[in-house]
């Protein structure tokens, strides 16, 4: 019994990995860059969330959206001011470093407006969950919603990329820049709109995730966007199935590692896992192998 | 002596730029230790020196596989845990038995860089196989499962010999006049403080000896081949899995010294997520990007500037590290954005020199 559980743990903490995954590796396909920030973005839609319930008093509903809207407009600042300029530079390392600077500076923002201190964070979800097979196993609400709301997302993604106007765009500009640009795409806009869904992404994550684990610190987002980066590397960077099946997986082996090796040694099984999918299969579980030109 | 200028005058422009490399390090040892002997700095400024030391190292030597083999390494604190924590525990087991400090932080320095090279080997072998973004994410893992190992074990000493577990203290069944070494989280406590500026100078200026010889040998010059075009390389004979995996080694031998450093100036050496974790490597990618890909001397400028900044800005102090990310920013903005190195070239004398393209 103790094992379904646990494997519902895992799929939980699986779908935020997932969740934040989508955006890093959505931003990656079309802009090519590793957003060191992303993590950051989730602390930020947490604490959003978390001022909108006890500063402002609105309904758990409203903070949830107060925080996707505000981590969108953030990740589209950051997009324009930040990176921009930075999208022709001669070296593709010059964007990562300025995503390690932003990634900073909203860490030490944070750490000046809300401080230090660990703050309690109040789930969202009132729904207190199930019990099955006479209370030998219950379900918080908060797995069960959080699940739910990986598949749908992923469901809806999938769907938008595939068949409307401005997902095609996505991809054709992710295929190849100045063609889409010639047909007429605009390029901008379309990157400003990734991060756009990746940001909002990743406020959902945040809440999801000091949701079930509600302790809020502004490095809180630091360790899981590093987890999600290494979900969509283990699916298949620049694959949305892919970061999908990296995060769940990643969260499983996460949770049971945790529960049946050590729990010290959790994080160091995770990156193994990594290191092995990656060596058997060089771009990931989905990854597409791009054949070298001479 | 015209012989001598005679001399100096056909220098080789790399030779002439090299010697400048040392010579700036050795001036600027003199200067800071004038300094310091004559007291006109702070005691913090002082204690930052060793330090200093320990990141340029670590810049240049990450410099070597990020700008010379053109790989993105984000494991390089972990190759410098490997050195720190085997050299601190091969100190705190003779600490008692050569009393020589000098000679003990030696055959620690030794110890450090070889474990740290053969973890380099180990790692490199794999991970060189992979490409790009997948051999940086690899390398991030690796560095943080080295990061989480240190962080179980734990190891005792007792008139039986040595224990070893990665449970407990309890766990290591010693004797009661048993020491326990290594304390998992707790790290090794009590490694005597060997390190000084001194060794650290000279540990930089064996560094950069190092790259720079290496940069301008025949390896060398296949390695930066490798980076350029990586099937021409091949298609005239270079080994690139040998070559790929000399500057990966000696890279994460260097890092190793580095850590040696560090375990020697602390009296506690502990493994976490900023001082062996990916924070620790992400700085020392921050100094190598922004002092310039590839650029030895660059690497030690910014790392030497991005270590005082947050000093000199302490007295904004909650301020300081939000400063420090706005002004990492901006510099990676003028530096890169290729609007601004046009504006540059355009108004300013020194951005005539046009970077040259690393990938």
């Amino acid at each position: 019994m103790s094992f379904i559980s646990y494997l519902i743990n895992g799929l939980s903490l699986g779908s935020v990995y997932a969740i934040i995954a989508l955006g890093y590796t959505m931003v990656y396909g079309i802009a090519k860059m590793l957003n060191f920030a992303h993590g950051d973005i989730i602390m930020v839609g947490a604490y959003i969330a978390l001022m909108s319930m006890t500063q402002a008093g609105l309904p758990p509903f409203a903070a949830v959206l107060a925080a996707v809207v505000g981590c969108t407009v953030l990740g589209v600042l950051i997009e324009r001011i930040a990176y921009k300029p930075l999208r022709n530079a001669s070296s593709s390392l010059a964007v990562l470093i300025t995503a390690i600077g932003v990634s900073y500076l909203l860490q030490n923002l944070a750490l000046l407006i809300f401080g230090a201190n660990t703050q309690t964070f109040s789930s969202v979800i009132e729904w207190k969950g199930v019990t099955l097979a006479d209370g030998a196993m219950s379900i918080s609400g908060v797995t069960i919603v959080t699940i739910v709301v990986c598949i749908i997302i992923m469901a809806v993604l999938v769907t938008f990329v595939q068949k409307s106007k401005p997902g095609q765009a996505m991809r054709a500009v992710s295929e190849d820049k100045g063609a889409a640009q010639l047909m007429g795409i605009n390029v901008n806009g379309t990157i400003a709109l990734t991060f756009a869904i990746g940001s909002a992404l990743a406020a959902v994550a945040g809440v999801l995730l000091c949701s079930a684990y509600p302790s809020l610190t502004p490095y809180t987002g630091a360790m899981p966007g590093i987890k999600a980066f290494v979900a969509a590397v283990f699916g298949g960077i620049g694959s949305i199935q892919g970061a999908f099946i990296g995060g769940l997986l990643l969260g499983i082996i996460e949770i049971l590692g945790r529960a049946y090796i050590s729990s010290q040694m959790a994080d160091a099984l995770v990156f193994a896992v990594l290191i092995i999918v990656l060596l058997v299969k060089p771009t990931g579980i989905l990854g597409k192998q791009i054949q070298e030109k001479v | 002596m015209r012989d001598r200028m005679k001399k100096i005058k056909n220098m080789n422009k790399n030779t002439k730029s090299n010697l400048i490399t040392y010579g700036i390090v050795i001036v600027a040892f003199l200067v800071m230790q004038t300094l310091i002997s004559t007291g006109s700095i702070s005691s913090l400024l002082e204690g930052l020196m060793v330090p200093l030391c320990i990141y340029i190292i670590l810049a240049v030597s990450l410099n070597l596989v990020v700008g010379i083999l053109g790989e993105l390494s984000l494991g390089h604190a972990g190759f410098m845990c490997a050195g720190a924590f085997s050299s601190a525990f091969f100190s705190k087991c003779m600490k008692d038995v050569i009393e020589n400090g000098t000679l003990r932080f030696i055959l620690a320095l030794l110890i450090g860089i070889a474990v740290a090279a053969v973890f380099g080997i180990i790692i490199g072998i794999p991970v060189l196989r992979l490409k790009g973004d997948y051999l940086a994410i690899v390398t991030l893992a690796f560095g943080e499962i080295i990061k989480n190992l240190v962080n179980v074990v734990f190891i005792g000493k007792d008139a039986n010999g040595f224990h070893f577990s990665t449970k407990d203290v309890m766990d290591l069944n010693m004797e009661l006049d048993g020491e326990v070494i290594v304390n998992g989280p707790q790290g090794i406590t009590g490694t005597p403080q060997d390190s000084t500026f001194f060794i650290g100078v000279v540990l930089i200026l064996i560094t950069l000896f190092i790259v720079i010889n290496l940069v301008n040998s025949r390896d060398g010059r296949a390695i930066m081949a490798i980076r350029d075009n990586r099937i021409a390389a091949e298609s005239v004979g270079i080994n690139i899995t040998k070559y790929k995996l000399m500057a990966f080694t000696i890279s994460a031998a260097l890092a190793g010294g580095a850590g040696v450093l560090y375990a020697h100036n602390l009296s506690t050496l502990t493994a976490n997520t900023n001082n062996f974790g990916y924070n620790m490597s992400i700085n020392i990618l921050v100094f190598v990007v922004l002092g310039g890909i590839g650029n030895i001397r660059g690497s030690m400028i910014a790392a030497v500037i991005l270590t005082l900044l947050p000093e000199m800005l302490r007295g904004l102090s909650d301020y300081r590290m939000l400063i420090y990310a706005i002004v990492l920013i901006l510099m990676m903005l003028f530096n890169w954005a290729p609007k601004s190195i046009e504006w540059r070239e355009k108004y300013l004398s020194f951005g005539k020199k046009k970077k040259e393209a690393v990938k």
